[in-house]
């Protein structure tokens, strides 16, 4: 179809849908909800055209359990939503993390709490990152911040989801999601199903396969969680990505991920225009958290700025990461309310007064 | 098989030798056991992917020899579909109890049915919740004394008693749903039929079959096992009709 493309003019939504299927993904289960509706009306039409599977599911929590399903039958299974929906989702991304089983959530966020409104927002950051679901768990968290990379990290999710049997959220917006840009393309990969060899496929020529997250014998679910950790720990230290400006020079960092850091960057290249010495930090995974370029470069800067479209989220895991060694300032909008250049701009030159 | 032509009979291939830990006169052995004997029957364990609830089943894959996963409670039909849609060749079943099914799992109960769904769908009604302890199910007879219904169900706090098989019956989706007992040897017989009949379609893929089982759970009851199974027989049909609906 449009793979043949050389540069394609894309939505968010649909980059995600198209780059997922072209990973391998042959299972889609979805609900309606506004602003990632592009995501399953796109997986109806291709879906077919491949050989997948696509549901309109009764509800989210029909939608995450029939990829739960998918995914202990062998096939790279995907769902989607925003917000409100992520939220009913939770239990069944708990129940993949407990069953260790692979699977990729994209959730194109949305202001909350609550039925909250349709624009776009980053508030579902610490229920991404810190679990949101019930239990010790950790899912891979990867923000794109450009159609491009939505694509491509849709990509990467479905190869981390089956190398790590963990499941994979995609954190975008709604602006991510609905706006539209030229993409070079995507990344056709061949999933490596072979190599799954838990799957539930019959128990022929071998013993029965028991995917489960219940273990009631004394000291069982202890065991299992020290194995979850420490999966959690390999995944820690080999999948921090990040992106970065000016670390070595700058007075101010900035702090953003997702669309916000695109701003975050202008704001950045004018204030350097203007002869402040400005940086940027974008955090590519979300989790794990890309401590390193904090570490790198909390002893030369005097300030960070982290810049969030919610009422601050991620400054937390900056917090952290820099642990005292600079001031860690905040700038956010709720509910819709985007922080302009001019807006992070002005803060910038108050932190530099 | 064995070739002792002596034995005459022998735990099903299907099943574990393992002690279960259901309680005296639990219904879920009996319901076990004839899911395995139909399995057996048609030789298709190694096909078979079994979908285990929440509820007193929960570690019905301890007892059975066959692939297994286990489901978020209510979900069990969900998790079917991805594996059935995944897997068509497979045999693929779920076996849940009153509040699973058609409690907090009403949902995915029903559109699965209504789907039309190639499944099939082993339902135990003992009209109570087994595993958390003895409290109201959606099954619950009125007058019926549980954890949390001390002075008996009544209509004007809790509602009626669902029949949900009734309400799966009239969707086009549907292509079978029975509704057995397990209170005599000639009720067992009568419900293997059944059971037999919902993975025959499967196989056949004629769509979503379901066999509603009126089982017994002399613990919460209060009762003995022979006095569980005669409640069954005078107190339950009552309420919940056997026979085929579909």
């Amino acid at each position: 179809m449009i793979k043949e493309a050389k540069k394609i003019l894309i939505t968010g939504n649909e980059a995600i849908a198209e780059a997922a299927i072209q990973a391998g993904c042959r299972f889609y289960a979805g609900y309606p909800i506004t602003p990632q509706n592009e995501v399953p009306a796109y997986m109806s039409l291709r879906m077919p055209e491949v050989g997948g599977v696509f549901i309109q599911a009764e509800s989210e929590l029909a939608a995450i359990n029939m990829v739960l399903g998918a995914a202990s039958a062998g096939a790279r299974a995907m769902t989607s939503s925003s917000s409100p929906g992520i939220s009913l989702k939770q239990e069944g991304i708990s129940y993949l993390a407990g069953c260790q089983l692979p699977a990729v959530i994209v959730n194109i966020m949305r202001g909350g709490p609550g039925l909250g409104n349709i624009a776009p927002a980053q508030s579902d950051y610490f229920q991404a990152t810190k679990g949101g679901g019930h239990g010790d768990y950790r899912c891979i968290v990867l923000a794109p911040s450009t159609v491009q990379e939505a694509a491509d990290l849709t990509a990467l999710a479905f190869d981390l989801a089956d190398k790590y049997r963990n499941p994979v959220i995609i954190l975008g917006d709604g602006m991510l999601g609905q706006m539209m840009e030229p993409i070079s393309g995507f990344k056709p990969q061949i999933p490596k199903s072979q190599s799954k060899t838990w799957t539930l496929t019959g128990a022929k020529n071998r013993e029965p396969h028991i995917i489960r997250s219940l273990f009631l014998g004394e000291g069982v679910l202890e065991d299992w969680n020290k194995t979850l950790q420490a999966k959690y720990k390999k995944i820690e230290a080999t999948e921090r990505r990040y992106e970065s400006f000016h670390l070595n020079d700058s007075e101010i960092i900035l702090v953003a991920y997702g669309t916000m850091a695109r701003i975050a960057k202008e704001a950045m290249n004018e204030a350097r225009a203007k002869g402040i010495k400005a940086g940027l930090i974008r955090p590519i995974s979300l989790w794990p958290f890309p401590v390193e370029p904090f570490i790198e470069s909390s002893d030369k800067a005097k300030n960070f700025l982290v810049v969030e479209m919610s009422a601050g989220q991620m400054v937390e895991d900056v917090r952290l990461a820099v642990n005292g060694k600079a001031k860690v300032d905040f700038y956010g909008r709720t509910a819709g309310g985007i922080p302009t250049k001019e807006e992070i701009l002005q803060q910038i030159k108050l932190i530099n007064k | 098989m064995k070739s002792d032509d002596n034995i005459i009979f022998s735990r099903p291939e299907s099943m574990r030798d393992k002690l279960t830990h259901y309680c005296a006169g639990c219904g879920h052995g009996i319901v076990h056991r004839l899911v395995c004997e139909v399995i057996d029957e048609f030789k298709i364990r190694e096909k078979i992917i079994s979908v285990a609830p929440v509820g007193c089943a929960v570690i019905a894959y301890d007892y059975w020899n066959f692939d297994c996963i286990e489901a978020a409670h209510g979900r069990a039909l969900a998790v079917a579909t991805g594996i059935k849609r995944v897997r068509p060749e497979n045999i693929v079943f779920t076996y849940q109890g009153d509040g699973d099914l058609a409690a907090i799992g009403t949902a995915e109960t029903i559109h699965a049915a209504n789907r039309g769904e190639n499944l099939t769908t082993i339902f135990i009604n003992n009209a109570v919740y087994g595993m958390t302890g003895g409290q109201m199910a959606p099954t619950t007879l009125l007058g019926q004394r549980t954890a949390t219904t001390p002075a008996g169900r009544n209509n004007k706090n809790e509602g009626f008693p669902l029949k949900i098989s009734e309400m799966l019956a009239i969707l086009d989706g549907v292509k079978y749903v029975e509704r057995v007992s397990i209170d005599s040897p000639q009720e067992i017989i009568k419900a293997k039929k059944a059971i037999k009949q919902a993975f025959q379609n499967q196989i056949d893929k004629v769509g979503f079959s379901l066999v509603e089982v009126l089982s017994a759970c002399p613990t919460y009851w209060g009762m003995k096992p022979k006095q569980a199974m005669d409640w069954i027989k005078n107190e339950m049909t009552k309420q919940f009709p056997l026979g085929r609906l579909k």
